[in-house]
């Protein structure tokens, strides 16, 4: 664009692009140790887990980490605003009962019943989006309250029942592989040849798909911007023209339709209604947007960073199981992960806080008076 | 203390003090020679080195080199604990008090006075605070909580404090920055009090007329380095600016003539319960008009409202006779206004962002291709912009955090003018700027003006109002109380204005009023 209505006659100066190559910008951020931990851990696990590196290892990891790596993505986005989404657990569970009613006793087919799960999912963001956003209540806050009113709802509605009648064609789709056979169950793949040795669930098309939308929206929109800025500094993003409410009621219905989503996928996949499915589900996905390098205090990560840390908690307990380590060791070993994660990212913040101070030179700065 | 008069041995000296972060040497060769009973000026463009020497002083800074000698003896504090129990006090331009306790217990925080079976001793500590105010000539009420104080009495509490300690060195780093003038002149009162009581002062500000009007001694700073030490009744302003530069400063308000076009903003009957009533104002293409007025009037309120952050409850904003939707920063952008806010690092830009993105942040909707917004439109928009206003930075991702201060606020000039507005408001243009910049900021304004931009500029110094203005309102209590042309604008009719919104003025709701001193 044409910029040049105002200036001096003076010669301008001019401006690297970058402080540093692009090799140092590619490998010395928290994503790319991420990803190499997630490698790193990756090989130990197959050279070492007996089973690991079967053709089933990989295929019931994504199976089962399917739900946590969808929802991380709006999660992501919500947790940059410098918001919190504690309710997609238990919209997905609601959404899981709705299927389920909208199947069996209104006999709805599975199409129509997630059609409907999805829009009333959306719903249930969009309230919290409400709240928070054009209200101005604290997410942290709003978000208790209804994850407990969406399992309240979920509970009411099918008390301790659980729905288990689908069609089959349905819940073969759920675990439906892309390559290789699967030993037991099913007949040929669905693509590609039955020799191939590993083999994926189908569900990771969808998700693949949504990990590109969610990457492209955050990282090069100037939606994304918006995010990182309204986590930075919300004041001085509303003077920008950032508007403040629509982006956070836009990102709570977002997380809504995608935990619903994931509610239907869990109850295919299980073949199994209730009122309890993925309780607590919320407390992993957000130990694996914070273990991908996200602060919780909004305006810093991205989107790679959060794929490996829900793909690294996925293989460090998957191997683990595999190795029959008690599922108390395994939520141990996760825990003392996800704290060191949040004091390397602080520590982080301190080295280079020094570094700035130092290079720093004397201009009155109102935080570092005593 | 026993020495009280001038002539006797400084209480502080400094000289070749050396302090570097890294690579970057903050202070070259400070120095500093303070007496008694005097009220001495360290002036000095943005990045001199002043802020440093006083944390050097203050004991937030370990000095690398050079000598430091307060009340005759070799000192080298590593705290700012040991600084204070020397008899050193610095007060900042806005103090961090302890909001939810009470004005007393911060004054007298980490060692309140206590009886037996160490008891706070409230009556004791609540006389002392009393007795100390009444010596300052302030009524504070020692029993109410620090929050809601005003920033002019939070420094008078830091003041309180120093006195209570028997600090025998005061640093004042810009106090008035913050203050309306009737609140500075109060401090100036305290501060000459202390000085005839055999304290010695040290002030710093960028208004050289309170340099003048205050201090006996001014010591300059330039570039890290002492420039040179004058008593002030045998210096002139010229003179410290020139020392301050380093070169003879063109005139401090370059205004150029530029032809007046049509209406550009129109603001009518715009009123909000408790802020401002009844606003009615315009600015013409090419036109700078002032919105003059003490702290506290209403005008940034007014502008907050006019650019959409806040909303209002009655009237109307046009931009070029079409209506500008309130409550709407995003609608107000698009029809050509900017708003550079008052407070540039909480509002004016997102400090943990890179240069490109705060620049673009404004226009980053027309950036994209497809959709997407790619660094590369932002680096190309950025770049230009950047220099323009000679930002000082390696590079365009570098975080404006790890800019200074008058770095930070070319960025968010920038962002603004990158926008291409058609009307510019701009809340203080040159808020803590030093003097250099400020007519390089007041030459863009007139330059802006000149090229046909409406600029409506908000600001509590009477010269740069009175010196780039074509036309001032006065508001006074969310009321405008005068409009006067640029021959009717003199200090002595804007002041009038500014202060006097009772009397026979109480109903005036028009713009077209006129007072007259």
């Amino acid at each position: 664009m044409s910029t040049s209505t105002v200036g001096h006659a003076v010669d301008e100066r001019t401006y690297a692009a970058y402080s540093r190559p692009l090799w140092w910008r590619v490998v010395m951020t928290r994503e790319f140790a991420m990803i190499v931990l997630l490698g790193v851990v990756y090989l130990w696990a197959t050279g070492n887990v007996a089973s690991f590196d079967g053709p089933l290892a990989l295929y019931y990891l994504f199976l089962d980490i399917a739900p946590i790596l969808m929802i991380a993505l709006p999660m992501t986005l919500i947790i940059i605003t410098g918001e919190i989404d504690l309710s997609v657990a238990s919209t997905m569970g609601l959404s899981s009962v709705l299927v389920g009613i909208f199947h069996a006793d209104l006999g709805l087919s599975i199409p129509a019943a997630a059609v409907c799960a999805l829009a009333i999912g959306t719903a249930c963001g969009a309230l919290n989006g409400v709240l928070v956003g054009y209200v101005g209540l604290p997410s942290l806050a709003v978000t208790i309250g209804s994850l407990a009113l969406f399992r309240g709802i979920a509970g009411g509605l099918l008390g301790t029942e659980a729905i288990t009648d689908y069609p089959e064609q349905w819940t073969d789709l759920a675990k439906e592989r892309l390559f290789g056979p699967v030993e037991g169950g099913y007949s040929g793949g669905w693509l590609g040849p039955v020799t191939e040795p590993a083999s994926y669930p189908l569900v990771l098309v969808p998700i693949v798909v949504l990990a590109v939308v969610f990457g492209v929206l955050l990282h090069a929109t100037s939606f994304g911007r918006g995010i990182y800025e309204i986590g930075l500094n919300e004041q001085a993003a509303k003077f920008s023209g950032v508007d403040v409410a629509r982006t956070k009621l836009l990102l709570f219905a977002i997380a809504g339709a995608v935990s619903a989503f994931a509610g239907v996928y869990y109850t295919l996949r299980f073949g199994s209604a209730r009122g309890d499915n993925a309780e607590f589900l919320e407390l992993q996905v957000i130990a694996a947007v914070l273990l991908g390098g996200v602060s919780i205090f909004g305006g810093r990560g991205a989107l790679p960073g959060v794929l490996a840390g829900v793909l690294l908690i996925g293989i460090v307990s998957s191997a683990l199981r595999l190795e029959d380590v008690s599922s108390n060791v395994i939520n141990i070993v996760i825990g003392v992960l996800l704290v060191l994660s949040v004091i390397s990212t602080s520590l982080l913040a301190w080295i280079s806080g020094l570094r700035v101070a130092r290079t720093k030179s004397d201009h009155p700065t109102k935080g570092n008076q005593r | 203390m026993a020495e009280a008069a001038s002539g006797h041995p400084p209480i502080l000296e400094l000289s070749e003090v050396a302090k570097s972060f890294g690579p970057v040497l903050a202070l070259r060769s400070g120095r500093l020679e303070v007496g008694p009973g005097s009220i001495h000026a360290l002036v000095g463009e943005n990045g001199a080195g002043k802020s440093t020497l006083v944390k050097v002083i203050a004991g937030v800074y370990r000095r690398d080199g050079g000598g430091f000698r307060f009340r005759g003896a070799d000192v080298d504090f590593g705290s700012t604990g040991e600084s204070k129990n020397a008899g050193i006090a610095v007060i900042y331009q806005e103090p961090t008090l302890f909001p939810d306790l009470s004005v007393t217990e911060n004054i007298f925080m980490g060692r309140q006075p206590t009886r037996s079976g160490r008891r706070i001793d409230y009556p004791a500590m609540y006389a002392e605070a009393e007795r100390i105010f009444g010596r300052l000539g302030v009524a504070i009420d020692p029993r109410r909580i620090a929050d809601g104080l005003s920033i002019a009495d939070q420094q008078i509490i830091e003041i309180a404090k120093a006195i209570s300690l028997d600090a025998t060195l005061l640093v004042m780093d810009e106090p008035t920055a913050a203050l309306s003038s009737v609140e500075a002149e109060r401090l100036f009162t305290i501060a000459r009090a202390l000085r005839d009581e055999g304290r010695a002062v040290v002030f710093i500000s960028h208004r050289l007329e309170e340099v003048f009007g205050l201090c006996d001694t001014v010591t300059v700073m330039r570039d890290g380095a002492y420039v040179g030490t004058r008593a002030i009744a045998e210096t002139s302003t010229d003179e410290v600016v020139s020392l301050m530069v380093g070169r003879e400063v063109a005139d401090l308000f370059p205004k150029a003539e530029a032809a007046i076009g049509d209406v550009v903003l129109e603001v009518d009957g715009l009123t909000a319960a408790g802020e401002f009533h009844d606003i009615g104002l315009t600015v013409r293409a090419g036109e700078i008009v002032g919105l003059a007025g003490l702290v506290g009037a209403g005008r940034s309120e007014i502008a907050r409202a006019v650019f959409g952050v806040d909303g209002y409850d009655a009237g109307s904003v046009r931009m070029n006779g079409v209506p500008v939707p309130p409550r709407s920063p995003r609608a107000s952008i698009r029809a050509g206004m900017a708003l550079v806010p008052e407070d540039r690092r909480q509002q004016g830009l997102v400090i943990d962002q890179s240069v490109a993105r705060n620049v673009s942040a404004a226009i980053r909707g027309r950036l994209t291709t497809l959709g997407l917004l790619l660094g590369r439109a932002e680096n190309r928009v950025a770049a230009p912009w950047a220099g323009r206003l000679e930002v000082k930075t390696s590079a365009l991702d570098m975080d404006a955090s790890t800019m200074s201060g008058g770095n930070q606020q070319k960025v968010a000039i920038a962002k603004w003018l990158a926008t291409e507005p058609k009307l510019l408001i701009i809340d203080e243009p040159t808020r803590g700027i030093d003097v250099g910049t400020k007519s390089e900021v007041h030459r863009l304004l007139s330059d802006l003006a000149g090229r046909g931009m409406a600029v409506l500029m908000i600001s509590s110094e009477l010269q740069e109002v009175l010196g780039m203005a074509d036309r001032v309102y006065v508001v006074c209590e969310g009321r405008i109380t005068a409009e006067l042309g640029r021959d009717e604008a003199t200090p002595d009719a804007v002041m009038h204005a500014a202060t006097h919104v009772g009397g026979h003025l109480a109903g005036a709701t028009h713009a077209d009023e006129k007072v007259l001193a």
